[in-house]
């Protein structure tokens, strides 16, 4: 008869309007602002720079090799590598980034910067909600706005952070009883190792 | 082939033998790019009689972004991220469709762990695909958000899962030469097996929704046929080839990844109409659950990344290599031609929906302006991959 699959077809959603008010698979809807679900641990947005102890400028972890640069697909960090060299978060003498720009309005949050960078100081952030008023120096992320402490880190990706210390850690451990005193050429081979254990 | 026209100046007339007709002449119409049946930026310049389409001249381009070009720029890693781009519905294929032709080209072992979870993630994805494809086919048909919202209520746990796997919801960006980037968190397997054991409940539901509805039935069955002859000189594949009864999968004929290990049917249609289109989505995402609950049960533990593969400075050996799969919405392939440096010499892409849309015009012809929506729905196109 006509008018039977019409009706069958209400039905249906009728019984999805009242489902909704008694089952949670029904109305899976989250009222945004106001509720928040949580974010999954593999969340990724944009990237940001880890820095150890407190000094967010000379703690970075950071040795401006340029890797992430050459990787990005869209080619949006821009580094400037220092001339000199200053002690890092272990003392160590290192280049450093004299300017770190990454311009988040290009970025594609695509991660291979983080999977390539074989010093763990690049890592994704889960910060979402960025409007801004201006769209063009609003967007762009400098160094002091890219460097966040390794607890910031630790208090997002709770799980993969304490892994990375105890890579890190290991690392360098077996760089310590090597007794050359500074040898940046003679460390990369140890280090080098890291993005392919962490892909 | 199809005989497509190259422009509409000028029209060619045919005589009228209608005398209550003012004058006869046909009425260029362009549809689109903004149109909110399109889906996305697509424009038809479309010549009608009265209502009845006489012409039609598909006009793409709009959403050109140089994909290939920049993929001969890139690294071959960098074009991983881009390929998401492409068909943004169903970005997991699109990484293991390009992973695989560069592993054909290097000559790469894929974990046997990674090849489950590609499968795995690749019928999850045919299964969002689909059945946001039938939300928006309802929706071009007048169901106005009712079964779209089902559908994408759906479609959300699915996202939900890809989030919580590789970061994104949508550019997963997750696959990599020789496996995939990082093993699935803990209890995302049982997570996706509960999404998939309340996913027949849903297809149920929709089935009624849909099958034996009038309205549907008056709107689809018998509008744009496409004869199995036409479709396989056009290069027509997937779900809109099968539609028409020629069975050609390719997770049958090639059988890559671990296909030949699972047991599912290939669907079939009889008409090539768009009910046939339409429900060739319904049986092929009931065939996926088949497949996804044999995953789970055979996935075993282990590594997801052949350790040997290099990320950073990746070199393939000269040569070239064409890799293809059965996406959801038909053959997705990629063409690399390497020199032996770390981009691409060529890079080139073979989009289902794009291949699909040439029969458009011949689909169309005959019917009402109001059925080109329909049709243009069911043959499940995206912009993204269209024009590239």
């Amino acid at each position: 008869m006509i008018g039977t699959g019409i009706l069958k077809g209400m039905a249906v959603t009728a019984r999805n309007f009242v489902g909704s008010y008694f089952e949670k698979d029904r109305l899976i809807t989250v009222q945004y602002p106001e509720e928040r679900s949580a974010l999954p641990e593999n969340y990724r947005n944009f990237p940001f720079l880890i820095y150890d102890t407190d000094d967010a400028e000379a703690g970075l972890r950071c040795v401006a090799c340029k890797i992430c640069e050459k990787e990005c697909p869209p080619q949006c960090i821009y580094i400037v590598k220092s001339e000199d060299k200053k002690p890092d978060y272990m003392g160590k003498p290192q280049f450093y980034a004299k300017v770190f720009d990454i311009d988040i309005s290009v970025c594609m949050s695509c991660q291979i910067c983080v999977e390539v960078c074989p010093f763990e100081a690049i890592k994704m952030d889960k910060v979402f909600e960025l409007s801004r008023r201006e769209r063009f120096d609003a967007l762009l992320l400098r160094k002091s706005d890219l460097a966040k402490s390794n607890t910031y880190y630790h208090s997002i990706c709770p799980t993969d952070a304490p892994e990375v210390d105890a890579k890190l850690a290991q690392a360098a451990a077996k760089k310590k009883p090597v007794p050359a005193s500074p040898a940046p050429a003679g460390a990369a081979p140890a280090t080098a190792a890291t993005p392919s254990a962490t892909a | 082939m199809t005989a497509t026209i190259q422009t509409l100046e000028p029209v060619e007339r045919p005589p009228t033998t209608m005398g209550s007709r003012l004058d006869g002449e046909l009425l260029e119409v362009s549809m689109g790019p903004q149109h909110p049946s399109t889906h996305g930026v697509f424009r038809m310049n479309v010549a009608l009689e009265g209502e009845i389409v006489r012409k039609l001249k598909p006009v793409f381009g709009y959403l050109h972004r140089n994909h290939e070009k920049i993929g001969e720029n890139t690294s071959y890693l960098g074009s991983m991220p881009y390929t998401d781009r492409l068909d943004y519905f169903c970005s997991m294929t699109n990484n293991w469709a390009y992973a695989l032709s560069v592993e054909k080209l290097a000559g790469i072992v894929v974990p046997e762990r990674a090849e489950y979870l590609r499968v795995i993630l690749a019928e999850l994805t045919r299964l969002q695909n689909h059945v946001s494809l039938l939300g928006f086919l309802l929706n071009d048909m007048g169901a106005w958000g009712t079964p779209l919202m089902y559908a994408f209520r759906e479609r959300e746990k699915i996202l939900d899962l890809f989030e919580s796997l590789s970061g994104s919801r949508m550019m997963c960006d997750y696959m990599r030469f020789g496996g995939c980037r990082c093993d699935t968190p803990p209890g995302w397997m049982e997570r996706a097996k509960k999404v998939v054991d309340v996913f027949p409940r849903f297809l149920d539901e929709f089935e009624k929704l849909i099958v034996s509805n009038e309205v549907v039935i008056a709107r689809t069955q018998e509008v744009g046929k496409l004869s199995p002859e036409l479709a396989i000189n056009a290069g027509i594949t997937g779900p809109m080839l099968r539609a028409c009864g020629v069975n050609y999968d390719l997770r049958k004929v090639d059988g890559y990844g671990f296909y030949p290990r699972f047991k599912f049917r290939v669907p079939l249609g009889d008409h090539g109409d768009t009910y046939d289109r339409l429900m060739m989505r319904v049986l092929e995402m009931r065939e996926s659950i088949g497949i996804l609950k044999q995953a789970f049960e055979q996935i075993p533990a282990g590594p997801v990344m052949n350790p040997k593969v290099k990320i950073r400075a990746f070199r393939p050996p000269v040569g070239e290599a064409y890799g293809r799969i059965e996406a959801p919405k038909g053959e997705l392939g990629f063409y690399l031609i390497s020199d032996g440096g770390t981009n691409p010499y060529r890079y080139r892409v073979r989009p289902p929906s794009f291949i699909n849309l040439t029969v458009l015009e011949d689909l169309c012809l005959g019917h009402t302006v109001a059925d080109v929506m329909v049709i243009l729905g069911s043959v499940d196109i995206v912009m993204g991959e269209v024009d590239r």
